[in-house]
């Protein structure tokens, strides 16, 4: 039993002995200078990332609360690794920050909430680690502390946050009643498809749709995303809304379905809602943290394209764009977070002039903005490519239509970041950033991650041969 | 020979070109490199022949077939026949002759000549592409380097036009993608897999609704990057302000994927809605024709004058496609290789001219012939070869689309032949008055305000190669049409045999 528990949950272990590392830091009386403090840090996170890919556990625990798989080490893995970017490249922000060591204690509670999360073979356990997941991120968007916004995204993060696990809760509940079990073996051979299940699977929904922030529930991200530090925005927009996918994949091809017809009009609804109406915003936005908010919305709607496709070319293509806006994403917010670290800007005016002063950066930008855009050979086209792909194997072509020309919309706002980046001149350009190697490494693998994981099919391959 | 060397070399050439500094070295790696693609593209068409000549008749030669996303029947498949051959020639010719013209770029000659490689490799990968994603994954890749090309190293108002560019020309792939997606799952490669070669689809009967479906999406879509009425608005605008390299790899290379692909994609594999919707594609092509050279007549600016009358002259492409006989089928094709090194040769005189005058306006221009006689004499082959002058390519290609137009007995093809044919006296128009206006006359003094540098202005060496080798390669056309013709033909044949095994 003790070697099981030791086995099973070896990452989940890892991360809680990295906060626990940290909470001693922080008690002790020494002074530490941040610099060395990050470095020692990020060790630390790189150690955790590799013992991911060193052993790969399978098997269930606490009564099928708790289970694991190659795929769910896998997912494990790619949240470790988001992480480390983030945290890599957080390290010009940190490093004049005072509170070093609870941002990450936050940061890694998060993560191993999503971890358990992840792991979940029961509502219940499911429900814990959700909520273990959101309540350090409201502390976490209050972070940049001398800031009014700050405080503001935190508390409108958790107001919306509680008011959809709500929702959540009483779909729980209402699941609860009507098949007596929360396991979710149990409850796919209890449910019928009748109406009232269908009307409890629909708060479950919105509760979902409230953490993916997708069209009705999106509301809470612009704010939030604006007000929060960079390295907090990107956080809630890949490794969040990441993790709550999985879960969705895994939840909706799995236990519900007896409900796929009802949850297929259902996402197909919101997917189109999504995506017309995250780029509709992504248009017109100013701020570059709003602007990537918004498109992330959109983004969102593509996934459900694939998360649509109701097969296993479905769930890998979801997957595997979730591992490729890793990248890309991050690659994005990298250098905008440097960009606002050292300068302090960040709206789309400022990157006028940017490649004339930054020209590496610039690519940096341009490559991650074109991945996102899903322009090939960046690793985007594929992702994107395949989601559409997965979700017109259901035969319904109107999604593909208003998906294929919603690409071409969000196609403009990133282009028009690159106009103004490129081709306009300005009079007060950016000066020329010097980064830390530590966000260059970040970028590096960003850059690297988005020219070769599309080019190369091992990783879709892989992801495929998991779901199989 | 291994096909993907035509990937790799501009490939690895424009990786090469990246960790250098300065502009002499990036351009020296971009000419060796394009001279390497000619003589590549010129070994191919030896083989090609050597093969053909030893009674090799499969559909397409130098295949190579790798599995790339094996869960989803994804291959990288190439293999070319007449048709692709023919295109990659052109590719090759343009690619040397829009390296030699940009040589002098003012700033970011790296940049510009990595894009311009990257930009050759898209269309090369797209040409020999036999699987329908790495075909479209090429059509796209050329997508965003034209957009940056436009906007960092054009002229006037740069930014729209490249938006405007990259906006449309998206929109269309976003239509082939439909189209492709739609292709795909209707094929059936035996227990229910489907596939994407172009070749397996090839042997498959499509389902007559979906093909009725679908075909629109994927002629559209290629349609908008051929220059297909009403979606050629892109066109003038994009060419117009590009700067001169770009305007040449535009309408002589990226104009000419639209064609292939409705040609290769569209009408290949799906026949039988091709001719149920021929009479459509015949009219816009007809529009697209006749409104293309009246509205060139209307222009004053030198680059919207080619600009417009590409219009025009891709329409004929688009006519040949949908007239569906053998021979204009051919007429296409060769209309596209002869287009693309005319309208090279075109952009590359206009490029020349606004380098020493600072204005491309008519109006402002005159008498050249006595201080640039190179360029006076360039401009003037490449508006006869324009006009359609026997000896040029431009003569040849357009008299095998009006044959082919004229050998289907039906009324309504012939009208529409009729209409085409009468265009030719307007394009005779405007380009006589061009030519006219620009060369002969007298000497204006004034360029865009500025005084007319004195003389010794002419042509320097890398322009004159640049011009040199594309009046080659239409005049090789132009005289000796067999060679091109009967590399083409038997593609078409294939092409058509699909077609008169379904339909009649």
């Amino acid at each position: 039993m003790l070697n099981d528990f030791l086995y099973l949950m070896n990452a989940e272990l890892l991360i809680t002995i990295i906060i626990f590392i940290l909470l001693f830091l922080k008690l002790s009386n020494e002074e530490w200078k941040n610099e060395g403090l990050l470095n020692f840090i990020n060790i630390l996170l790189v150690i955790n990332l590799a013992a991911g890919f060193f052993y790969i556990p399978k098997g269930n625990l606490f009564g099928d609360m708790f289970h694991t798989s190659e795929l769910v080490t896998f997912e494990k893995n790619l949240l470790n690794l988001g992480t480390l970017i983030i945290s890599l490249q957080s390290y010009d922000w940190l490093k004049g920050h005072k509170h070093v060591p609870e941002f990450y204690m936050l940061l890694l509670s998060t993560l191993l909430g999503m971890f358990f999360m992840i792991s979940s073979n029961n509502l219940l356990m499911f429900y814990l680690g959700l909520e273990l997941s959101t309540i350090p991120l409201a502390a976490l968007s209050n972070f940049d502390l001398d800031k009014r916004r700050s405080s503001e995204a935190a508390f409108k993060m958790i107001i919306s946050s509680a008011f959809s696990s709500g929702l959540l809760l009483f779909g729980i509940s209402m699941l609860y009643g009507a098949t007596g079990t929360l396991n979710f073996m149990g409850l796919k051979a209890h449910l019928t498809g009748n109406s009232f299940q269908v009307f409890s699977f629909i708060l479950l929904l919105a509760g979902f749709a409230f953490k993916i922030s997708a069209v009705p529930f999106h509301l809470w991200t612009a704010d939030v995303y604006e007000g929060s530090p960079v390295a907090v925005t990107s956080y809630l927009s890949v490794i969040s809304k990441g993790a709550i996918l999985f879960v969705m994949v895994s939840v909706f091809y799995n236990v519900f379905t007896p409900l796929a017809s009802s949850w297929y009009n259902m996402i197909f609804l919101i997917s189109v809602a999504t995506m017309i109406i995250g780029n509709l915003f992504a248009l017109r936005q100013q701020n570059m943290k709003r602007f990537l908010a918004f498109s992330s919305i959109a983004q969102i709607g593509f996934i459900l394209v694939g998360l649509s496709a109701q097969s296993i070319a479905g769930s890998s293509s979801v997957i595997f764009f979730i591992l490729i806006y890793i990248f890309s994403n991050l690659g994005a917010f990298g250098v905008i977070s440097l960009v606002s670290a050292i300068t302090g800007k960040e709206d789309m005016d400022d990157y006028r002039g940017f490649y004339k002063t930054n020209p590496v950066l610039s690519w940096v930008l341009a490559i991650s903005l074109f991945s996102l855009a899903g322009v090939p050979p960046m690793a985007g086209f594929f992702g994107k490519f395949f989601l559409l792909f997965a979700g017109a194997g259901k035969g319904n072509y109107s999604l593909i239509v208003i998906a294929a020309l919603n690409m071409v919309v969000s196609l403009y706002y990133y282009l028009k970041v690159i106009k103004f980046m490129f081709m306009d001149a300005n009079e007060h350009p950016i000066q020329k950033i010097k980064a830390h190697w530590q966000p260059k490494m970040a970028m590096a693998i960003c850059v690297g991650g988005i020219l070769i994981t599309g080019i190369a099919s091992g990783a879709y391959n892989y992801i495929h041969s998991l779901l199989k | 020979m291994n096909l993907s060397l035509l990937i790799l070399l501009p490939l690895l050439s424009a990786v090469a070109i990246i960790p250098l500094k300065g502009a002499k070295p990036a351009r020296v790696i971009s000419l060796i490199s394009s001279s390497l693609q000619l003589i590549l593209a010129f070994a191919l068409l030896y083989f090609y022949w050597n093969e053909r000549s030893a009674g090799n008749t499969a559909a397409m030669l130098f295949e190579s077939n790798y599995t790339w996303y094996a869960p989803l029947h994804i291959n990288y498949h190439v293999g070319v026949d007449g048709i692709s051959v023919a295109m990659i020639l052109l590719t090759a010719f343009v690619v040397l002759a829009g390296i030699l013209v940009s040589w002098n770029v003012e700033k970011l000659n790296r940049e510009f000549f990595f894009l311009l490689l990257f930009l050759s490799m898209g269309a090369y990968g797209f040409f020999i592409s036999l699987d329908l994603f790495t075909l479209f994954f090429f059509l796209e890749v050329a997508v965003i380097p034209k957009f940056l090309l436009i906007g960092i190293w054009g002229s006037g108002k740069k930014e729209y036009s490249a938006m405007k560019l990259a906006l449309m020309l998206m929109a269309g792939s976003a239509l082939v993608f439909v189209g492709l997606i739609g292709l795909y799952l209707n094929t059936n490669a035996g227990n229910g897999q489907h596939t994407f070669d172009l070749l397996q689809i090839a042997q498959m009967n499509i389902p007559l609704s979906a093909q009725k479906f679908f075909f629109p999406f994927a002629f559209v879509g290629f349609g908008i990057f051929g220059a297909l009425f009403p979606f050629h608005t892109w066109v003038p605008d994009g060419h117009s302000s590009a700067p001169t390299a770009a305007s040449m790899f535009l309408a002589g290379i990226s104009m000419k994927l639209g064609g292939y692909g409705c040609l290769r994609v569209a009408t290949f594999l799906m026949p039988e809605a091709a001719h149920q919707y021929s009479w459509i594609i015949i009219v816009l092509a007809s529009i697209a024709i006749l409104y293309g050279a009246f509205a060139t007549m209307m222009q004053t600016d030198l680059k919207y004058i080619n600009a417009y009358s590409s219009v025009s002259h891709c329409g004929f492409v688009l006519l040949g496609i949908g007239i569906l006989t053998k021979t204009a089928i051919t007429g296409a094709v060769m209309q596209m290789v002869s287009h693309g090194l005319m309208t090279a040769l075109f952009f590359a005189g206009i490029g020349m001219i606004y380098d020493r005058t600072h204005t491309r306006q008519l109006s402002q221009l005159g008498g050249l012939l006595k201080i640039m006689p190179f360029i006076s004499t360039v401009f003037v082959i490449a508006g006869l070869c324009s006009l359609g002058l026997p000896g040029f390519s431009g003569f040849v290609a357009e008299v095998t689309v009006f044959m082919g137009g004229w050998q289907n007995v039906d009324n309504f093809y012939r009208i529409a032949t009729i209409v085409a044919c009468a265009s030719i006296v307007v394009t005779a128009v405007y380009i006589l008055r061009a030519v006219g206006k620009v060369i002969m006359g007298p000497l204006t003094m004034t360029g865009g305000g500025s005084p007319l540098v004195p003389k010794g202005i002419d042509a320097k060496w890398n322009e004159r190669w640049a011009a040199i080798l594309l009046i080659t390669g239409i005049v090789a056309i132009g005289v000796a049409p067999f060679w091109l013709n009967d590399l083409v033909t038997p593609a078409a044949e294939t092409i058509l045999n699909k077609l008169s095994s379904i339909v009649k």
